[in-house]
Order: structure tokens, then sequence, then C-alpha cells
């Protein structure tokens, strides 16, 4: 996973690299909390261009880190979203929450 | 000499979560012989995914155990069994429930026999408590033209 971070907007960006199951999310899961605590965002932006599997692992993932951005005062986003991945996240009812661009 | 199938594959693998990977694209790389659409692949890959997690953090519960993977072909459709010798399922119709979940501690969504569902043709969970947990899956697929 890419990670970077904007100062300025209080932006926090997660380029997801790996496959997303039961066993990739663990690690982008601990990445990705220890940087939201660390930058306390104000928008937290998941980029899903190099995510080339995804199971129904990356919806607890997202909602898990949704609520935390949340509770912090932030929001999430999902950007380049494929739609084999899509499918997954519709059939979850997560793009009412999470928007996807 | 044919066997009541047109072809068959068995695999074995330890209850690791590294294997979850290695499972579904083993399978993939078995159904590839029917000249499947990258969205027929994606859908088997997900759906092998869904069930071989299952057996490692409900059946198993992290502890290792051996799941078995049967892949069978007949004409264009491929059946897929998965099964383990873990702790099985008290209510499979409950476990079914979209969103259902007794792992939500591990942020398990419990969309995954949703998917196995809505992915695959076909979707049938034989459980036992106390024996494990068999999971078959069939999907046709469409001739490509």
């Amino acid at each position: 996973m890419n990670i970077s971070y904007d100062e300025k907007d209080k932006l926090l960006c997660f380029e997801i690299t790996e496959e997303i199951d039961h066993h990739g999310s663990e690690k982008i899961r601990r990445q990705a909390d220890n940087e939201i605590e660390r930058y306390i965002p104000k928008r937290v932006i998941f980029d899903f261009d190099k995510v080339t599997f995804m199971d129904s692992a990356g919806i607890g993932m997202l909602i898990g880190r949704y609520k935390i951005v949340k509770m912090l005062g932030g929001c999430v986003e999902m950007i380049n979203v494929k739609p084999n991945i899509r499918k997954i996240f519709e059939m979850s009812g997560i793009p009412k929450i999470i928007k996807i661009s | 000499m044919k066997g009541k199938y047109d072809n068959e594959m068995n695999l074995e693998i330890p209850s690791k979560s590294c294997n979850e990977a290695f499972a579904r694209v083993t399978v993939a790389a078995f159904v590839s012989q029917l000249d499947p659409t990258i969205e027929e692949i994606a859908d088997i890959k997900t759906a092998v995914s869904e069930a071989v997690t299952n057996s490692i953090i409900h059946g198993y519960e992290d502890t290792e155990g051996i799941i078995k993977i049967n892949c069978k072909i007949e004409g264009k459709t491929i059946i897929v069994e998965i099964s383990d010798t873990g702790k099985g399922i008290e209510n499979v119709d409950i476990a079914r429930e979209p969103l259902y979940t007794t792992k939500a501690e591990l942020e398990r969504s419990g969309m995954g026999f949703t998917i196995m569902e809505s992915f695959m043709d076909e979707l049938y969970i034989e459980s036992i408590l106390g024996l494990g947990t068999k999971v078959t899956m069939t999907k046709t697929i469409k001739e490509n033209t």
C-alpha cells in the first residue's frame, strides 16, 4: 500500500496495491489505522486503481476505517473502483455511506 | 477411459490465510479450460475465496486443519466442493442471511454466503456440528461468441 498525506488539505490517501482478502486486509487495516491515528485527517481516500481482487473482507475493512475516520471528524471516499469490485460494494450497501467517485 | 466427469481436480491445503489466494487462483486456472469470460473468472475466484475464508475463520477458528477442494467439470459446468472437518455451523439458514456474522470483532461483514450465492448459479451447504462443513457451488460457463 502506498500512503501519501497532504498537510494543507489534511488529506490522507491510501493507494492499495495488494489483493483484498481476509489475509491481505489485516495488513491494510493495521497500516491504515496507524496513519489515521497519526494525522487525524479531514479526508481519507482509498484508491483502488491497483486492486486486482477483492472479496467480502474488503467490505468489513472499509466500514471499519469509515467508523474510525468519522469518529475523528473526517470523511472517506473511494476512487478508481473497477466494476467487479463495485459489484461487491453495491451488494453490501456501502455506496450509501461512502462516496465512490 | 472416461470417468463420470469430463475432468476433475483435487486440492488439499492447510487452513492458513496465505492459502486463500492460492486456492482461488488454482480453481480459476482449472476453470480456464472452459474458456470463461474475465467476469466469470472473477466471480468464481471471489466465491472460492469466501468459502475457503469461512473454513479458516469459522470452521477451524484459526487452528490448523485441512481444507479439501474438489473441482469437477461436466460439459460447460464447473462444480466446486470446499470442505473442512471443523466445528460446523449451528444453523445454516441463519448463517446464509445477508449481514449475519458471528465474527463482527474481526470486521467480518456477514456477506460471504450471499456473495457465493449471487456469483455462482447454485450453492448447497451441508454442515454437521462438530464434524465440519461442505459447500458445493456450481456455475455454467456461457457460450462466448
